[in-house]
């Protein structure tokens, strides 16, 4: 607001930091700044104060001592001995895994979904309708509760498997789904030289020279297009790069599968994945699936109908109007909305305390903050965790959205 | 057309023929059905597949409902009497009805007063939902409402309701004498004439506990769905205030008061509401004076308002961002000062065009509602986790007491979201 309702005074007089609108925002936001510190003094003395009565002070010292509890799942190494800041870390990979599984999940079942809304099959259109408004209208915590409650009132237990005549068996030999957990076959690799990391390395190392492989072929395609009018096919050398080295590789380093099997009382072998983390990864990824789902429909829904049939008219074929026309389209409206769905999912994985999994927090902020007393530390230091991820994610996807938003004037 | 003479040709039809019926395959049922569900082979498929998995479902919930039983005292009896037939037991929601509504503490003889206020929140909401067909005089109750609903759910002496109005009272008139001045002054004027009749009003309120006193109910004895409702509706009334202040404090040209803003909404956005809690539960008593000792539904409520208010901040701001610069420039030739041109020009539109972006966040706080149950706190998720599926009685009741949370949780969150949809039509001025 610079409104100028008065001609400039040639002194200034005191009064004016009040009645002049040139001055009375100084007035304010001095105010403002005075408020705020007060109020920050008073919680600075408070705490202060009360740190002092009870005999506590902020340090996090805490973080180098033994934490002295177990997790149960976990992709670094740990047992009780180790510190306490090691137990965050793992809790916190654990998160990081709970959000990049889930969101991967979501994405897959939400934009399947907001496809199929909108086909014109009356009865797919309306299971997908009803889907979406059950699953965005009850609390998430809830379906992770049920999810959880499949786990522990419908599947079997692994004693279930054992015995001549078993009420349960595995599917396929090759899977068991049990109230514990899944497990699923692992693959290894049996020469000598693979086993360990070095043979999962060499398998990225062919995936990502894959991916730029096909990239320059399908550069070349444009290229020989762009000369001759005439577009290569690329389908098949593309598939070839992709999966040729793959298999080649996979022989000559020895592929074989650690399928789990019933020991004693258990499962062994194979990858277990604990009932806590797929309850919270699946309830999480079909409720964020289901505003996923609104986004791809209100994104698609978005881009004009004028814009297929005017590619239409340039003789564009239907598959190059959906790559080069709508896709890029209705990618800038879904983007954004998807990205903070994404963020919703992975601050809402801090629910899995309800489950028992133990993510950041139900390591920092349960355990830890129960043991040490640290309420003060630990919950900052929680905040701070997702404070900068968010912030990480909302950074990139500024960047995104400058570089993808239309052009205008 | 008349190159064809009468008399060359052998035969004329000079009369109608009568219309035929469509083709079989072109009409009526089969025609719906070719055209929505069996247009070609892969929707044929999926229509199948989605039909025989709607089957499945509804053969196997069917006599799991039908067979359900009411009116047994546990699980026990209820398996004793399906004799290991499928069957709900729903008994566990005749019993407990109660606990789920209003939590374990609330005293029976008193469930009256909830109830009451919760009918009395669609009058007094209705003013505010409806305004083209209710009087608007009903929003005088409206304004007495929040006051009559804390005296019904908490008890206690009406004087403190009646402070707490009067206070109200006399800081907008006193707010209406100094505006005149400038809105500052008002503002001001307000706040001190409200602060002075509380201060008074105190010691007025304890003298005189005994008049019209209802049993006092604390707010540790809340609980069930009757929680989640308070802390919902008291949340986003508070919050929508805060919200807006939030928002053009954000739009603000006055860089202190914009980053204390910016600030302030960026972190709460950042971080679960889980970690809000804990603060709430654990560390916020360690930032007021020592010996305070608010309880912890007040806390939370304090915490609950800051996430929302920082959500809905953001979608008033796009409200804000979406109105035509022109209107701004409009309110300022008109001669209009900054609290006159926000008020009258600026937001009644951005809050319009906010609608659906607030309702989202309203239903989304209701929803987050539950997450006080990780707190200890029992609303209808703690509840059920807490003292019913840990009792002995119910212990493996899960589907009848998830669905009855489903049933409760749906209706409201999709009625509110069927209903801004509703006002944005009722509201569209465009001509679309």
């Amino acid at each position: 607001m610079t409104t100028m309702s008065d001609p400039p005074s040639e002194s200034f007089r005191p009064s004016q930091l009040l009645n002049d609108t040139r001055y009375r925002s100084y007035t304010f936001q001095f105010i403002a700044l005075l408020c705020l510190i007060g109020l920050m003094a008073f919680l600075g003395i408070n705490l202060v104060r009360n740190l002092a009565a009870a005999g506590l002070n902020i340090s996090f010292e805490f973080l180098g001592e033994p934490a002295g509890y177990d997790i149960n799942q976990r992709l670094l190494e740990y047992d009780s001995q180790s510190s306490h800041w090691r137990a965050s870390v793992v809790g916190a990979l654990n998160t990081l895994l709970v959000a990049f599984v889930g969101c991967i999940l979501a994405t897959i079942i939400g934009v399947v979904v907001g496809v199929l809304r909108l086909s014109k099959n009356w009865l797919i259109s309306k299971i997908m309708s009803v889907y979406v408004e059950i699953f965005r209208n009850v609390p998430v915590l809830v379906w992770i509760l049920i999810v959880m409650a499949v786990f522990v009132a419908v599947l079997p237990q692994p004693r279930d498997f054992r015995g001549d005549s078993p009420e349960a068996s595995m599917f396929l030999d090759l899977f068991a789904f049990t109230g514990r957990g899944f497990y699923f076959p692992q693959p290894y690799f049996t020469v000598e030289w693979a086993t360990g990391s070095t043979g999962w390395l060499i398998i990225i190392a062919l995936l990502v020279g894959a991916l730029f492989g096909t990239r320059a072929m399908l550069a070349r395609a444009t290229r020989i297009q762009e000369a001759t009018g005439v577009r290569p096919n690329t389908l098949w050398i593309n598939l070839a790069i992709w999966f040729v080295p793959l298999i080649l590789a996979c022989v000559i380093m020895g592929l074989a599968w650690d399928i789990p099997e019933l020991r004693g009382f258990n499962f062994q072998g194979g990858i277990f994945a604990r009932n806590s983390f797929i309850a919270l990864t699946l309830a999480l990824s079909i409720y964020t699936a289901a505003f996923i789902a609104e986004n791809v429909r209100a994104g698609i829904l978005a881009v004009s109908k004028g814009q297929t049939e005017a590619a239409a008219s340039l003789g564009l074929r239907p598959n190059r109007i959906m790559n080069l026309v709508i896709l890029p389209q209705a990618l800038r409206v879904i983007i954004p909305p998807l990205i903070s769905q994404y963020l919703n999912l992975t601050k809402n994985s801090s629910l899995a305390i309800a489950v028992g999994y133990m993510d950041l927090t139900g390591t920092l902020g349960g355990i830890t903050l129960n043991q040490t007393g640290r309420a003060i530390e630990c919950v900052l230091l929680l905040m701070l965790f997702y404070l900068t991820f968010s912030l990480a994610i909302s950074a990139i996807m500024n960047v995104y959205n400058n570089a993808v938003k239309l052009k205008e004037r | 057309m008349s190159d064809t003479h009468a008399q060359s040709v052998a035969f004329v039809r000079d009369t109608m023929l009568p219309e035929q019926e469509p083709p079989a395959t072109e009409r009526g049922v089969i025609k719906w059905l070719r055209e929505n569900l069996f247009p070609d082979w892969i929707n044929a498929i999926l229509t199948l597949v989605a039909i025989y998995f709607l089957y499945k479902i509804v053969s196997g919930a069917w006599p799991w409902f039908l067979n359900g039983i009411w009116s047994t005292d546990s699980l026990a009896e209820c398996r004793e009497i399906l004799q290991g037939t499928t069957g709900a037991c729903f008994s566990v929601l005749t019993e407990r009805w109660n606990q789920l509504l209003f939590g374990f503490q609330y005293p029976n003889e008193e469930y009256w007063r909830p109830t009451l206020a919760f009918i009395l929140l669609f009058v007094a909401a209705a003013p505010l939902l409806f305004a083209m067909y209710v009087p608007r005089k009903v929003l005088i109750f409206t304004a007495l409402y929040p006051f009559i609903a804390f005296w019904l759910i908490w008890g206690g002496t009406i004087i403190v309701p009646i402070v707490a109005l009067v206070g109200f009272i006399a800081a907008y008139v006193a707010f209406k004498q100094f505006e005149r001045n400038s809105f500052a002054a008002g503002l001001g004027a307000g706040v001190l004439a409200a602060a002075v009749v509380w201060y008074v009003g105190g010691f007025l309120s304890s003298a005189m506990s005994g008049v019209l006193a209802l049993p006092e109910v604390p707010s540790r004895d809340m609980g069930g769905f009757m929680l989640n409702f308070i802390l919902g509706t008291v949340c986003v009334s508070l919050s929508l205030p805060i919200g807006i202040l939030l928002a053009l404090g954000r739009q603000s040209s006055m860089p202190i008061i914009k980053w204390i803003c910016v600030v302030f909404i960026e972190f709460i956005r950042g971080v679960p509401l889980i970690t809000l809690l804990f603060v709430a539960n654990v560390v916020l008593a360690y930032f007021l004076p020592p010996g305070t000792n608010f309880d912890l539904i007040l806390r939370v409520i304090i915490m609950i308002t800051m996430f929302s208010s920082a959500y809905i901040a953001e979608v008033i701001r796009g409200g804000l961002a979406a109105l035509p610069r022109g209107q701004y420039e409009a309110a300022d030739s008109l001669g209009l000062d900054y609290p006159q041109a926000m008020r009258l020009i600026i937001m009644p539109q951005a809050l319009k065009i906010s609608i659906p972006g607030i309702v989202n966040v309203a239903v989304g706080l209701f929803k987050d509602t539950t997450l006080v149950s990780v707190i200890s706190m029992f609303d209808l998720v703690g509840m059920i986790r807490g003292p019913i599926l840990a009792s002995t009685e119910w212990n493996g009741v899960y589907w009848e007491l998830w669905g009855f949370a489903i049933l409760m949780f749906f209706p409201v969150c999709y009625g509110i979201s069927k209903y801004s949809q509703w006002l944005e039509r009722q509201l569209a001025t465009d001509h679309r």
